[in-house]
């Protein structure tokens, strides 16, 4: 078996591939010790080559990992082994958003990711929820049924969470805030889409892609069918393992 | 490095600060200069130079201030070292290039402002730079908005004399230079009681000149596979000749180039022939500010050219010699400098033929454009950048940052996806 191990902010994902097929795979809270927890989804596979990529790659170096490839380079492998035709990939995780363009052949010809701050991540929808009194499962549904929305005007989400307070206070319908808030993530995205050469078959990966009203959204503004595979976290785990497969097979 | 206690406590310096930041700096000088392999062995006088940053240099110019000379603090390109020269003064680049002087300067300018102004500033408040302190005035230019109002408050700490720098290339923008430029030669008579003559101008001309061919000759060095120099020691070089002696800059430079050429020869590099080759353009990298070269050389890839002002702008033309009378040296001096093609100019379009000519002639696998946090005209100016690198088929990455360590994770995950880009 062939392992690749995500290491992010919020998450660790492992997936396992034997002969190109998913064999296996897990997530688990990162913690205050994602390094532990590597350790162990490590251990319970023992898989036989391991690359390493997300926030936490360099962690594992030398020791358990036989490669440490980008975040980029894994959500590029990932995606184009689920979606042949993919040219475009969204990745919106726990700590950063990303987007990157593929050539023909599937090699990445350029990205954008957000600057150093939370603004446009899950972690800004996890706090907006919070705020809101949502959970994070059942935020985008609410968005949905909505009637109208508010504009969020802040992009940080410090401010945004403010923002939200005093929209809340004012008897604003949560529900309309709710969807408020999906717009206003949705915009900062795209403010990085039509920063490189979008094309089509663009894939969505990444915790957020779970959020239905961020998906519609994206689909509504990007003219076009947005695809989203099960499971669309552990996309650049199993980048990851493409590269492990690819590389020592 | 000497002990140069009472000489500092003579300038005014806050000593305790000092001290802190003279601590830090040792610590990340050797960190990230003195770790790195197969250096070449002329590099020494700039480990020296640097280990004695706040020392030696600071007691030379002391020197020549007890024999009359002036010492001239300048922050731009723009500032005619010739000028300053041949008056009998020295020219010294004040640097603006660490986080340490940030808090202070933020106790009174915004937030929101280009780190490079906000370090030079916080340098002066903190009374923690010696070359502040044994300076007798500044030269300040109106190069950006930023640093036209903060020197306006510098005044009030430091004489500041203004140069208005123009912003087009046109005839009466050239004739408005040329009168600053005069204006700066009486400026200096006056503050120097010498007279600025015909044969002392060309003697300094042709001394600046020599500096600038010698790092012309380091950079053409580079060009070569494998490089011979770390992008990060080429940095420090260029760094080190904004504050330097300059004629004993320009031997040790040219000792090192004769140790580089002969490494060419054999084939010696510091770095595998496959590590992906990267232009930076863009702002400047004031010392010590050694942050993108940094992560970028740690993650696998090697700098081979700055087109920055702290890099090719520096030295790229030279001031024509033996021009005849006075008038026509002027001239000449302010024909070299507003050819300096800064992001501050409209159009700037000769930039963006430099950028596409060094990525070819410097043979890179892809350009890093470096912008300092909200510097407009270079992040501005960077469409028209990606735009001609495109079109070129060469790849580019945009970075953003200032001084801060916060944001090295991130930076550090796009220049390795850069690298697995372009590899």
């Amino acid at each position: 078996m062939y392992g690749g191990i995500d290491i992010g902010s919020r998450t660790v994902k492992i997936v396992l591939l034997k002969e190109g097929k998913i064999q296996d795979y897990k997530i688990r809270d990162s913690g205050n010790d994602p390094y532990q927890q590597a350790i162990d989804l490590i251990g319970k596979y023992r898989p036989k080559k391991l690359v390493a990529t997300g926030y936490g790659r360099h962690m594992l170096k030398t020791e358990f990992a036989d490669k440490v490839i980008t975040e980029i380079k894994a959500h590029s492998l990932g995606a184009r082994y689920l979606y042949q035709n993919c040219r475009t990939v969204i990745d919106v995780g726990g700590q950063d958003s990303k987007v990157i363009s593929l050539d023909r052949e599937g090699k990445f010809t350029d990205f954008k990711m957000n600057d150093r701050c939370a603004a446009g991540t899950g972690r800004f929808l996890e706090i907006m929820a919070l705020t809101l009194g949502f959970t994070i499962e059942e935020f985008g549904e609410k968005a949905l049924s909505a009637t109208s929305s508010v504009k969020i005007n802040s992009m940080c989400t410090v401010f945004s969470e403010s923002e939200v307070i005093s929209l809340i206070s004012k008897r604003v319908p949560l529900l309309n805030i709710t969807l408020g808030v999906h717009e206003a993530i949705v915009d900062r995205l795209l403010s990085m889409v039509h920063k490189v050469n979008i094309g089509s078959g663009v894939v969505f990966t990444g915790g957020v892609a779970n959020n239905i009203c961020v998906l519609n959204l994206l689909e509504e503004r990007l003219k076009q069918k947005v695809l989203v595979p099960k499971n669309p976290e552990i996309a650049g785990a199993l980048g990851a393992a493409v590269e492990a497969e690819l590389i020592y097979l | 490095m000497g002990d140069y206690i009472e000489m500092w406590k003579n300038l005014g310096l806050n000593l305790q600060k000092h001290d802190q930041l003279l601590n830090a700096l040792g610590t990340i000088y050797s960190d990230i200069y003195l770790s790195q392999k197969d250096r070449p062995k002329g590099m020494d006088y700039f480990n020296f130079v640097m280990s004695e940053i706040h020392g030696l240099r600071v007691k030379e110019l002391k020197e020549h201030k007890d024999r009359d000379g002036k010492v001239v603090g300048t922050f731009c390109l723009y500032v005619p070292d010739e000028i300053i020269m041949a008056a009998g003064g020295i020219g010294v680049g004040l640097c603006g290039g660490a986080q340490f002087s940030i808090p202070e300067a933020e106790k009174v300018l915004p937030r929101n402002l280009c780190p490079l102004i906000k370090s030079a500033f916080g340098f002066k408040l903190a009374k923690i730079c010696p070359y502040f302190e044994v300076a007798d005035f500044v030269v300040g230019e109106t190069t950006c908005d930023g640093k036209k109002k903060v020197w306006e408050l510098l005044d009030n700490h430091i004489p500041t004399y203004m140069m208005e720098l123009p912003q087009m290339k046109k005839v009466m923008d050239k004739n408005l230079w040329l009168e600053e430029i005069t204006a700066f030669k009486d400026k200096m008579e006056r503050e120097s009681g010498r007279k600025i003559t015909h044969s002392g101008l060309e003697e300094q001309i042709k001394i600046v000149n020599e500096k600038r061919k010698a790092l012309k000759r380091l950079f053409e060095t580079r060009r070569a596979t494998p490089v011979p120099l770390s992008g990060k020691d080429a940095l420090l070089i260029s760094q080190i000749a904004f504050y330097d002696d300059v004629k004993r800059f320009t031997t040790k430079v040219n000792e090192l180039c004769d140790e580089l050429e002969g490494r060419v020869m054999g084939g010696v590099g510091v770095t595998s022939k496959d590590s992906p080759r990267i232009l930076i353009s863009g702002c400047p990298m004031a010392i010590p500010n050694w942050k993108l070269h940094n992560i970028i050389e740690t993650s696998g890839a090697i700098v081979v050219c700055e087109e920055s002002c702290v890099g090719t702008r520096y030295f790229t033309d030279m001031v024509e010699e033996g021009c005849p009378g006075m008038e026509e040296k002027l001239k000449a001096i302010a024909e070299r400098y507003l050819n300096i093609n800064c992001s501050c100019f409209s159009p700037n379009e000769k930039r963006i033929k430099q950028i596409i000519w060094y990525a070819k002639d410097f043979n890179v696998d892809g350009v890093v454009h470096y912008t300092l946090q909200f510097c407009h005209t270079y992040n501005v100016e960077f469409v028209k950048v990606k735009e001609a690198l495109n079109k070129a088929d060469i790849p580019v990455l945009e970075v953003e940052t200032d001084y801060g360590e916060e944001d090295i994770g991130q930076l550090k995950t796009r220049i390795e996806a850069f690298i697995e880009q372009i590899s």
